[in-house]
């Protein structure tokens, strides 16, 4: 540090004592022999002090400015998350797949591990939306920190980027169709615009050398954005937090210590916001997600209704506003490149939006804006929808290519005060606060609310043991679904991704370890070669999975009039329904995840005669009420009486549908009971470490503001 | 810049105690999940399950290699003649002493099963070589004999006896 003292005299505002003198900020003291040796020959010692210890920091500064600090946390949490799922998954396209159940059903923490992995990604672009929107709000991007807020921008960028090829990885429907739209956005770059795609691809279309490049990629690029972090703050270490006033501090009076005011107080949020990231992890872990990526990839056949993950919506209803191609594709990255101009398209010297009163009502229609947008990207693409779309859009650019400009000419700014300490400052963040989560969390539920059900009923709600908090399934209705599915469902369904052993695991039916060899010595598979080569069938043993009825989709389809009856390992999460507003964000505090096995009980007792009118369009369907389109391919396959049940549950259709899609819920999420129970640990604790964190902040500040 | 002053001493310094301690025992116990997922996981635990073998094609003098959990299991039927070398060997002269009748199941001692993996450096020795007439290890040149015990080389100890059992006569069940 001894180097560059002179840097550091009143670094980074050039602040004043008190008396005027230019103030020296402290610098790093080694406090013993050891250190003074080893800082003379690597200042290492100096430059984390400087950085996160004596780096001086407005004392006015709200919580939305705790944001950096959590997109840290929530970087190293996706880093560490995802090198050690990498340990675990197989990038090839018949693997992926299975690996990923591998990981979710086999390895120890699997589900937790990826569970945080996904649910982080969000958790990230919730932050970097609120830190995102608190430059605009207060102005952080204009001089001298325009360097700095381009910086954040391509991190932005890069961050979808890295959230897209991520997406891909776990090879179900949406991420091959999502792979698929997302590259054919380079089809539309003229002239070369095919071979681009191709080039991607490796290959004529999506396939294996899409999946494992694609893999690559999302393992380099949080070491590239990890290092375009170090020269955002790096670069805000030289130009200093801007601050809720947009004066920038003068005195030491205007600032305090970052460390330990500045720390705690981030620590103390990002407990709260690890608070918000547990409940989703542990309690409505596939809120965020499409119950169609929990189908394997087909090549074949398109989801109706396909839509990006959340936080990429306001762009995606963009593209879909408008009707040319290259046009299209054109806006969707205009509207994010134009971010990188804002210190030049908005022209006020006043920083903060609270001395602005026109563009802090500009600003919140622009926030209302970006929400609608998204809500929009959720819906299909049709009526007035693309109306809706088209208005907001043309108003995206208006108020980062007109109003911004203008404003600046023609606002007349409130009175600045004269420094940060003379500021008195209204306490409305926490309200902001509120409202703005209300509404992320509104755009969330917008993914769920888009799988095209062509006007089926809703299914009615059915109240199973294994919702809410203290969730468990029912041992006995699990063992009389089970008792259904080897009965009924197992003729055609395959059960592929769930071994014998399961069936005694803890958490799921708990059949005795003996009651489980026996069920699978009744099975047979194919043998190790023998001595001749001859493959044999054997019983099956604990360690094999069920076998499949059919030996390959052609054999399934010939037997069943042409229809593939899906494997039903992970059916129950593979299936939902439109929830609609407002219940979805109603969801979220109900930790409603039980769209699914409602929807399978629906369809399982919705056949019924087709009403006057409609016509079935084949003599292989069937009217089902639940069904999207009504016409399934399935028999009613259940009946009363058709099961006999040993410990005197009803013989109805209506009670085997709930058995077996209880137990198609626990093989779908084996460790659920596991999850929940975890879930009510990790809360309790972040809760207790919230509340001291809280006080300890209290306590640290509580000189600042007496 | 703001100091921070020295009144209320004792009761700040229990709670910032008591915060880091909490602290530090929610980030140790995040090292749990991050450690545990590197062992085993369930379904190579349950591949790992007993192996039966039907000894009745292995014919005397004959040595074959089965898998269990993915190591090299050997099943040698041994003569007679490597049976009293086994047997004569005084403990003395074993660097790891252990009698033949240890290491066989009483009433089988033509059946020799042995964990194939030199306790060296984890190669795989090679059956009825070296001046023992039992292992040769080809990596390092440590050398078993008929007992598969060490008797020269820079190998430790003797190759391991896995757990197994005679089913009937001529089955084992290993593991």
């Amino acid at each position: 540090m001894s180097g560059n003292t002179s840097n550091h005299q009143g670094w980074p505002y050039n602040l004043k004592t008190e008396a005027g003198e230019p103030y020296v900020i402290p610098q790093y003291e080694p406090q013993n022999g050891v250190l003074r040796w080893i800082e003379s020959r690597l200042p290492i010692g100096g430059l984390l002090f400087g950085t996160a210890v004596s780096f001086p920091t407005p004392r006015n500064l709200n919580y939305w400015w705790t944001f950096g600090g959590i997109l840290s946390f929530m970087l190293v949490v996706q880093i560490i998350t995802g090198i050690v799922l990498v340990m675990h998954f197989t990038p090839h396209v018949d693997m992926a797949f299975n690996s990923v159940e591998a990981i979710m059903r086999d390895v120890n923490y699997g589900w937790l591990l990826r569970y945080l992995h996904a649910n982080g990604a969000s958790m990230f672009f919730v932050a970097v939306y609120i830190h995102m929107f608190r430059g605009m709000y207060y102005g952080s991007y204009k001089a001298p920190r325009e360097i700095l807020w381009i910086l954040g921008v391509i991190i932005y960028l890069l961050m979808m980027a890295t959230g897209f090829l991520g997406y891909t990885l776990p090879w179900g429907q949406m991420s091959f169709w999502g792979a698929t739209v997302i590259t054919n956005f380079f089809s539309a770059i003229p002239i070369v615009g095919e071979s681009v795609v191709t080039w991607l691809w490796g290959g004529y279309g999506i396939g294996n050398p899409t999946l494992q490049r694609f893999f690559s990629l999302h393992y380099l690029l949080p070491f590239v954005i990890a290092g375009v972090v170090i020269l955002h703050i790096w670069a805000l270490h030289v130009v200093g937090q801007n601050n809720p006033t947009g004066v920038e501090p003068r005195t030491v009076k205007d600032v305090v210590p970052f460390t330990p005011y500045a720390t705690v107080k981030d620590m103390f949020f990002m407990c709260v916001f690890c608070v918000v990231f547990a409940w989703f992890a542990f309690y409505i872990p596939n809120y965020l997600g499409h119950p169609d990526n929990y189908i394997p990839a087909n090549p074949g056949v398109t989801p109706t209704h396909i839509v990006p993950e959340w936080y990429y919506l306001p762009f995606y209803a963009i593209l879909r506003s408008i009707p040319d191609k290259l046009a299209g594709v054109c806006a969707l990255f205009g509207s994010i490149l134009l971010l990188a101009f804002l210190p030049w398209l908005d022209t006020s010297k006043v920083k903060s939006a609270t001395y602005r009163p026109l563009y802090r009502q500009f600003f919140w229609i622009f926030v209302a804006t970006c929400f609608v947008l998204g809500w929009l990207g959720s819906k299909p693409a049709e009526g007035g929808y693309v109306l809706a779309s088209r208005v907001l859009t043309a108003w995206y650019f208006i108020h980062l290519l007109v109003v911004l400009p203008i404003l600046g000419f023609v606002e007349t700014p409130k009175a600045l005060p004269n420094s940060i300490s003379e500021s008195v400052l209204k306490k409305g963040s926490v309200a902001a606060l509120v409202a703005l989560v209300i509404g992320l969390a509104a755009t969330f539920g917008m993914t769920n609310s888009a799988s095209a059900q062509d006007h089926a009923p809703n299914p009615p709600a059915v109240k199973w043991s294994f919702s809410g908090p203290f969730g468990k399934y029912d041992r006995g209705q699990l063992q009389r679904g089970f008792k259904v599915y080897r009965e009924v469902c197992q003729a055609c369904h395959s059960l592929s991704l769930v071994s014998f052993r399961n069936l005694a695991e803890k958490g799921g039916p708990e059949f005795s370890i003996a009651q489980a060899e026996a069920v699978a010595a009744e099975y047979k598979v194919k043998a190790e070669p023998d001595d001749n080569g001859d493959v044999n069938d054997r019983p099956a043993r604990l360690a094999d999975r069920f076998p499949a009825p059919f030996a390959n989709e052609q054999a399934a389809r010939a037997s069943n009039g042409g229809a593939y009856p899906p494997d039903m390992s992970v059916l129950a999460k593979a299936r939902g329904y439109e929830r609609g507003f407002p219940l979805f964000i109603a969801d979220i505090f109900t930790q409603y995840q039980e769209g699914g096995p409602d929807y399978l009980v629906a369809v399982l007792t919705g056949y019924e005669n087709p009403p006057a009118g409609f016509k079935l369009p084949s003599a292989s369907s069937f009217y089902n009420k639940y069904f999207p389109g009504h016409a399934i391919g399935m028999p009613k396959p259940l009946s009363d009486g058709q099961v006999e049940y040993g410990d005197g549950a009803p013989a109805t259709v209506d009670q085997y549908s709930k058995d077996v899609t209880a137990f198609l819920m626990w093989a779908a999420e084996p460790h659920l009971e596991a999850r929940k129970r975890l879930g009510l640990q990790v809360l309790a604790f972040l809760i207790i470490l919230s509340g001291l964190l809280y006080f300890t902040k209290k306590k640290v500040w509580n000189d600042v503001h007496a | 810049m703001t100091t921070m002053s020295s009144d209320g001493h004792s009761r700040r310094d229990f709670l910032f105690i008591a915060t880091g301690t909490v602290a530090a025992v929610g980030g140790a116990a995040t090292l749990v999940p991050l450690v545990a997922q590197m062992n085993p996981d369930a379904s190579t635990i349950a591949a790992g399950a007993p192996i039966e073998v039907d000894l009745t094609p292995i014919t005397e003098g004959q040595a074959i290699k089965v898998f269990w959990r993915g190591k090299p299991i050997y099943i040698s039927h041994r003569t007679k003649k490597e049976i009293e070398e086994a047997q004569k060997v005084s403990l003395a002269d074993l660097p790891d002493p252990q009698t033949d009748a240890q290491r066989v199941k009483k009433g089988h001692d033509q059946w020799l099963v042995l964990v194939g993996i030199c306790t060296h450096l984890g190669c795989i020795p090679i059956a009825h070589q070296g001046d023992y007439d039992g292992f040769f290890c080809p990596c390092h040149g440590s050398q078993y004999d008929t007992s598969g015990r060490i008797r020269r080389g820079p190998a430790p100890l003797n190759l391991a006896v896995p757990p197994y059992e005679f089913v009937s006569d001529s089955k084992i069940k290993i593991g």
